[in-house]
């Protein structure tokens, strides 16, 4: 069975219909992609199935458990981490602060703890902290954790933004055009990281991406979407060649 | 070069040669030499105080520094300067500096033994220098305890205004529910009263139920915040600004209308069990709760939540109810602190919790830095000395703390120690000398050309 199901999802933005029968099935352990021109609705999916709106038709599944229109750090904490196309880092906050903050709901020490400081809390938060070194480790910022974010370079930030979502320890990642407005060379270097990531914490991996040669690269299947429509789904090679994605979304001047 | 630009960098030279001079002197000082500094000028205070300030001409010691004395009567300010240098400035830092080795070895054997020893060491010395010092007046007293409270109810909006990044106007109005329900609670119990009757329990059981009181103030102050909160965190934005503010209102009019409690008359004969010690302590576990809370990853939450709430949801973070736990913790503070308020003045009545006391509270907030706990301590302590210090100046004071305000807007809009971590065990860790470095400056920077 699909780790993530979606069926049938239709989102509709006052008389806009957004996203119209959506469907996708995420199996354990692949990594997907999501393309489209702008404004075909990638990120609405992604915000829908992630909670932040609630679709006003279909069905979500995750491992199973129906998630469709619960808040979402519910789904957050259910096992579904993502990461954000115009970076949402915490402006006052160090790296390591940012990556300890999304092991929130696996906290256990309460308010009790909060407050009083127990011994039982210290514990926690050096578990907390010895994990959240690891996975700046992973992604190759361990050296800032000590800095503000807005300290760090671009392309740095968005390898904090990843290993924040790691640190959900989530089963399916979300990411929402990762290499965005990175040069070559940090392009690269995310692409290593991601399948670094996806090798080392056995994840499933939804990611929008606009540049082919990323989506290309990383995914073993691809979704078009045009006008919050599926247009064609497959391997990269069938979506390279379909001529429907050639029309809509490359642009015609390709088949001239 | 101009004659003036000449003096300004001459001028600019010598300040940095001072400051480095005081680095090397004083920058080795662990906290425990300043502590053991002020406790050696309040105990030359306690037995030469009065002969020395006879000496200068003056009918008894200046009782805040001298700042009263001198806007009453310029005349005394070479006396006052004097005695200020004698009794305090010249004390503090000749122990301070000739201290340096014993107490470092001292603050790193404590810490070394326990945390918490150390912890006890230096807020017993803290302790004794308030306690002597505010024992040489009633008036120093009344400061001083007035002073931790402000403490407490800066160090609470702090949480919501600062931490949480809301604006929230009604702390005054959790005061007032705080100082009555506590009021009322010890009244009824432990005083002789025209309303409340006879008292129902011993009067020496009385400081043992004390805190009771205070907690069931807070309690009460925590339950309006809860009324406060359910409509306005629904949004972001200005609702809580202006629900607040509302609340407070119908927290003073209630109170006014309320011939219980006295109506706009107001409540009196608390007893008197808020002494020194008993606001010290409350406000250290004040100060001790809430930072605890703020450097937790769950109190970071509200950081989180403040600096972008998408994203604190999008990473698991249940963000109505961290503000909603935040704003309770916040209310809890400010009813004890109303308790404790109403027990040090043993008299309290409605016009006391209006749009000035709210002023006052977002006054020092402001002031000592935003998101700081260090800065919540300075901003109240700096604000109440101040306030005290100018009050011979009547209504000029409240154009001189305006002005003020307004300049630390201008110039460090975040406050003076906003965005800083309150980490107790660095506070209270020995230091190593200062390292010898070139005197930046001191080598004269070239004209071109």
């Amino acid at each position: 069975m699909a780790l993530l199901s979606v069926h049938d999802m239709t989102h509709w933005f006052g008389g806009l219909q957004a996203v119209s029968g959506y469907n996708v099935a995420v199996e354990p352990g692949q990594i997907r992609g999501l393309i489209g021109p702008n404004g075909a609705g990638k990120t609405t999916v992604f915000n829908l199935i992630t909670g932040r709106y609630k679709p006003t038709e279909g069905q979500i599944l995750l491992d199973g458990q129906e998630i469709t229109g619960l808040p979402p750090h519910k789904i957050a904490s259910m096992g579904l981490a993502r990461t954000f196309q115009n970076l949402r880092l915490w402006r006052h906050m160090t790296v390591l602060e940012h990556v300890k903050m999304a092991r929130y709901s696996k906290i256990t020490y309460g308010l009790a703890g909060a407050f009083f400081g127990t011994a039982r809390r210290n514990r926690e938060e050096a578990e907390i902290e010895a994990r959240a070194f690891q996975l700046l480790e992973l992604v190759g910022a361990v050296e800032w954790a000590d800095q503000i974010v807005t300290n760090l370079p671009y392309g740095m930030q968005r390898r904090v933004e990843l290993a924040r979502a790691l640190a959900i320890e989530p089963k399916v990642l979300f990411l929402d055009e990762p290499t965005a407005g990175m040069n070559p060379e940090e392009l690269v270097q995310m692409m290593e990281i991601v399948r670094q990531v996806h090798q080392e914490l056995d994840l499933a991996i939804f990611l929008i991406e606009h540049r082919m040669k990323v989506v290309m690269d990383l995914c073993e299947r691809i979704q078009t979407l045009v006008f919050g429509q599926v247009i064609a789904e497959g391997t990269p090679e069938e979506i390279r060649n379909d001529p429907k994605v050639i029309e809509a979304y490359l642009g015609k001047e390709v088949m001239a | 070069m101009s004659a003036d630009q000449n003096l300004r960098q001459r001028l600019s030279g010598l300040w940095r040669r001072v400051r480095h001079w005081l680095r090397v002197q004083f920058g080795a000082v662990p906290l425990l030499g300043w502590l053991a500094g002020a406790l050696v000028a309040v105990l030359l205070e306690m037995f030469l105080g009065t002969p020395l300030a006879r000496l200068l001409g003056m009918s008894k010691p200046p009782v805040l520094f001298g700042f009263t004395v001198v806007l009453k009567t310029p005349a005394y300010i070479p006396s006052v300067l004097a005695y200020v240098l004698l009794i305090y400035i010249l004390p503090v830092a000749l122990v301070a500096r000739f201290s340096i080795r014993p107490a470092n070895r001292l603050a790193g054997g404590l810490m070394r033994t326990s945390t918490l020893l150390s912890v006890a060491v230096h807020l017993a010395l803290l302790y004794a220098t308030l306690h002597l010092w505010a024992g040489l007046s009633d008036y120093r007293l009344l400061v001083v305890r007035l002073m931790l409270i402000a403490v407490m109810l800066t160090l609470s909006l702090n949480v919501v205004n600062g931490y949480m990044g809301e604006f929230s106007c009604s702390h005054p109005g959790f005061m007032a529910l705080g100082a009555y329900a506590a009021s009322v609670f010890t009244i009824v119990l432990f005083a002789q009263d025209n309303t409340f009757g006879a008292p129902l329990l011993p009067a020496g059981l009385g400081p043992f139920i004390f805190p009771l009181g205070l907690i069931l103030g807070g309690g009460l102050a925590a339950v309006g915040a809860l009324l406060v909160a359910i409509p306005s965190f629904r949004t972001r934005g200005d609702y809580l600004a202006i629900i607040s503010l509302a609340f407070m209102f119908i927290v003073k009019s209630l109170f006014e209308n309320l011939e219980i409690v006295g109506g706009a008359r107001g409540l009196g004969g608390q007893p008197d069990w808020a002494g020194l010690p008993i606001v010290f302590a409350w406000a250290v576990i004040c100060v001790w709760t809430i930072n605890n809370f703020v450097r937790s990853t769950m109190g970071k939450a509200l950081n989180a939540v403040r600096d972008g709430e998408l994203a604190a949801d999008a990473m698991t973070v249940d963000t109505s109810r961290t503000k909603m736990v935040a704003f309770l913790f916040a209310a809890f503070w400010a009813g004890v602190a109303g308790g404790l308020f109403a027990h040090v003045l043993r008299y309290v009545n409605p016009g006391t919790f209006d749009l000035k006391k709210l002023a006052e509270v977002l006054a020092m907030v402001y002031l000592g830095g935003l998101n700081s706990v260090v800065g919540s301590i300075v901003g109240a302590v700096s604000y109440n000395l101040l306030s005290e210090a100018l009050r011979p100046l009547e209504l000029y004071k409240w154009i001189i703390i305006p002005l003020l305000l307004i300049l630390v807007m201008i110039f460090r809009p975040t406050g003076m120690i906003a965005f800083r971590e309150f980490d107790v065990v660095r506070l209270l860790q020995p230091k190593k000398p200062a390292p010898e470095v070139v005197i930046p400056g001191s080598v004269e920077p070239q004209a071109g050309g």
